[in-house]
This record gives C-alpha cells, sequence and structure tokens, in this order.
C-alpha cells in the first residue's frame, strides 16, 4: 500500500513537467537560459539529483574537480531574476528548484550548505530570511502589532 | 526499471552518459539484482588527482612571523568565504594567530595555527559517521554530506582546529561549501591543490614579504619543504600525542 502511494507520488511529480501550468495542474517551471540538455528535460527530471551525488563523492574524496555536473553550473541557466533583475536565492519561492519541489513536497538539502545563485552575485545575509522568509513563516510574533494585539488579547482573556 | 509517463513519453531507463562517461573517472560497474547497482571506482589513477604518494605538509617559521600580522587569517576568509562573528564561544575559526610565551624565560613566538593535518587524526577515530575523514594524500577534511553535528571531533582535536557552524549561511563559495549543523576546519585549500596551486595562506604569507609559511610535498625528497624539514630543527605540536602532523613549525 505504501509502495503504491510512494509510487503515485513519484508519477505525480514526474509527471509534473508534462502538464503546463496553464492547465492549472502541476508547476510553473521558470525557463531556462542556454543551451538544452542533450539528455533531454525528462532524463534530467528524473535523475539530477543521482548526478550529482555521484559527483560530489568524485570530488570530496578523489579531488576529481572538473565534473561535467555541478551544482554551481546549474545556475547558469537556471537562475529566476526578480523584478529588479538580482538573483533569487533559494529562501524565495520563485526559486528554479523550489517550483517543483515545493510542488512534490520533497525537501531540498543542498543549499543548506550551498550557495544557491550564480558565483558572481552577493547573496544576501540568510538572517533576513529568519523572519520575513516564506522559508520561516511565523505566526506574526515578529511583527510588533501583531504581538501587541495577541498580548492584550490573552491579558484580557478570563483564565 | 522504466517509467512511463502519463502522456506516453518513456523516461531514460538509468544514469548513462553522464554519470558513466563525463564525470572524469572510469567506474566498474555490476548489476547484481533489478535495482542494485554495485559500482566502483577504479583503473582511472590518471584522472584521481588525489595521490597516496604525496603528503601535503606546512612548515611554519614563527622565527618570520611578525606578531602584527594576520595576512594569513584574513587571506583564508577571503578565500573560503567564513567570517568570524565576534562571539568567542561560537566563532568560527579555520586559522587563527596564536601567541606562545615560555614561562620560564619569557620569550614569546607568534604563529598560525589551523587543522595540522596528521597522520592518526583523533578526529578520524572518534567520528561516528565516517564524515570526518583523511585523504590519500594527508588532507584531513569532512565531508559535509554525511556530517551529523555532533562535535566529536572537535573535542578530540588537541588543536581546537575545528568549529561548528551555528548559523545559516549563505553566499558560499562554490569550491567551499558550509553550512549550518556542520562542523568545519581548514582544508588546506584542497580546491587548489588539486589544481597544482598553494593555499591561500601561504601565499598571502609569502606576498608580506615575511615568507614564514612553506607549503609542499613532505615524501618528496626533492621537495624544498622536505629539504628544510631534513636540514634545521622543527617540532610538531604538541608532540606527546605521537600525530605526526603534517604541519610543522620551527624556531617556535
Amino acid at each position: 500500500m505504501i509502495l503504491t502511494r510512494i509510487f503515485l507520488a513519484l508519477c505525480l511529480f514526474l509527471s509534473a513537467g508534462a502538464l503546463s501550468a496553464a492547465d492549472g495542474v502541476g508547476p510553473d517551471i521558470p525557463q531556462a537560459t542556454g543551451e538544452p540538455h542533450p539528455e533531454g528535460n525528462d532524463y534530467m527530471r528524473r535523475w539530477h539529483m543521482e548526478m550529482l551525488k555521484h559527483d560530489r563523492d568524485l570530488t570530496m574524496y578523489l579531488g576529481i574537480r572538473p565534473t561535467d555536473t555541478s551544482l554551481a553550473e546549474c545556475f547558469e541557466c537556471h537562475t529566476v531574476r526578480d523584478e529588479a533583475g538580482t538573483p533569487v536565492t533559494v529562501e524565495d519561492e520563485r526559486h528554479f528548484c523550489r517550483a517543483c519541489h515545493d510542488y512534490a513536497a520533497v525537501k531540498v538539502d543542498c543549499f543548506d550548505c550551498h550557495r544557491s545563485t550564480p558565483v558572481d552575485f552577493d547573496e544576501p545575509s540568510p538572517h533576513a530570511f529568519l523572519t520575513r522568509g516564506p522559508r520561516f513563516r511565523s505566526w506574526g510574533a515578529d511583527d510588533p502589532e501583531v504581538l501587541l494585539a495577541y498580548l492584550s488579547q490573552v491579558m484580557t482573556e478570563p483564565n | 526499471m522504466t517509467f512511463r509517463m502519463p502522456n506516453g513519453a518513456k523516461l531514460a531507463d538509468k544514469p548513462t552518459r553522464r554519470d558513466f562517461f563525463k564525470s572524469g573517472a572510469a567506474f566498474a560497474t555490476m548489476t547484481l539484482a533489478p535495482g542494485v547497482t554495485l559500482m566502483a571506482f577504479g583503473g582511472s589513477a590518471a584522472s584521481a588527482v588525489v595521490d597516496a604518494g604525496k603528503r601535503w605538509g606546512l612548515l611554519i617559521d614563527t622565527s618570520k612571523c611578525a606578531d602584527d600580522c594576520d595576512a594569513c587569517v584574513t587571506a583564508c576568509k577571503t578565500e573560503n568565504g567564513w567570517e568570524g562573528n565576534g562571539d568567542a564561544e561560537r566563532d568560527v575559526q579555520w586559522i587563527r594567530k596564536v601567541t606562545l610565551r615560555n614561562k620560564a624565560t619569557g620569550h614569546e613566538s607568534s604563529m598560525p595555527v589551523m587543522c595540522q593535518h596528521c597522520e592518526s587524526p583523533p578526529c578520524v577515530d572518534v567520528c561516528p559517521t565516517g564524515a570526518s575523514f583523511k585523504r590519500d594524500d594527508g588532507i584531513v577534511l569532512v565531508d559535509k554530506h554525511i556530517c551529523i553535528g555532533c562535535r566529536y571531533c572537535m573535542m578530540a582535536c588537541p588543536f581546537k582546529a575545528r568549529s561548528f557552524v551555528h548559523e545559516p549561511v549563505n553566499n558560499q563559495k562554490p569550491h567551499a561549501p558550509r553550512g549550518q549543523g556542520t562542523v568545519e576546519g581548514c582544508t588546506l585549500c584542497v580546491h587548489r591543490v588539486d589544481a597544482g596551486g598553494i593555499p591561500a595562506c601561504v601565499e598571502s604569507c609569502s606576498a608580506t614579504g615575511n615568507g614564514a609559511m612553506l607549503f609542499g610535498d613532505l615524501l618528496d625528497p626533492t621537495s624544498e619543504i622536505a629539504q628544510r624539514l631534513a636540514e634545521f630543527p622543527s617540532v610538531a605540536l604538541r608532540p606527546d600525542l605521537d600525530l605526526n602532523p603534517g604541519v610543522r613549525y620551527a624556531e617556535i
């Protein structure tokens, strides 16, 4: 039963790319720049994590650095820019990786340690997102007005 | 196993092209059972940069290290994208300046201390996940993919060479990933060494004109560092522990 569910979830995830956002189903995948992958998008959707995982160990233990797949390279083409033309980090829900990962509810750990924007971009401090970013939604305790309203409500409530 | 998409498009069966031919190393692969594949590195000594016949090390001449100079620390910060947060309890320190004072004579010497890249590293001994490891060429690293942040290595290290990342990090250098909940330390600028370069601290030390740091292969008798070590006296920090560090100090 669980296996069936996992399989269905996987199918849903895989089919995400096939369905256009115009259908109202599936994520809205940001447009990339540059040449398309020779393997095709279906291959990349299914195997991108395996490709990265394999190469990371080659680099770490054997020192092989000019590998063909690297996370840094992804963002040469897969960068989403905001209205001001600034690349968005993974804290922003418009980020390329989040388009599908949010949709499929698959947590991506890469960016705990790796940068999520092109190399030449100066990423803002992550602290800005601790209280305001979509990654750390709070009930509003960081907003003084919400906090005051809550406190006054608590104080006036009979025990 | 073949996945079929609802619209009839067929997905590729296995990661083939890039993984096996373009990543720069040869593999032996064997399918044991459907969905279980054994992959082994091998037969690609030319492409593997890590050479077990080498042992990278540093020689630090403390007589040339100026008390008020911290060029090596600054260079390390710039190169690897870390900075101190001013809180001594939780500060990140890949490298730091230390002043030693001989109590009997009052003689003081200043020197940088970083991961000593021990031959028998205590941090590797105690690591419960195998994240702390020594490369074949003697460089001691943390594989942050499997580090669980338990900090045993920090307790085991007699040089206090490792630090723990307490807060979320952004804007990392691509060659020096670092993130909350993992332990980190000097990598001997492994990305530069793999490319045939020298660590950033050594480079900046030469640039200041002090030239207190020397990098090289300890096992190559023709290297400058090996010759200097053979000719002049040098010590390991905490020689009583018999760790045989790759970093040695002269004129302490």
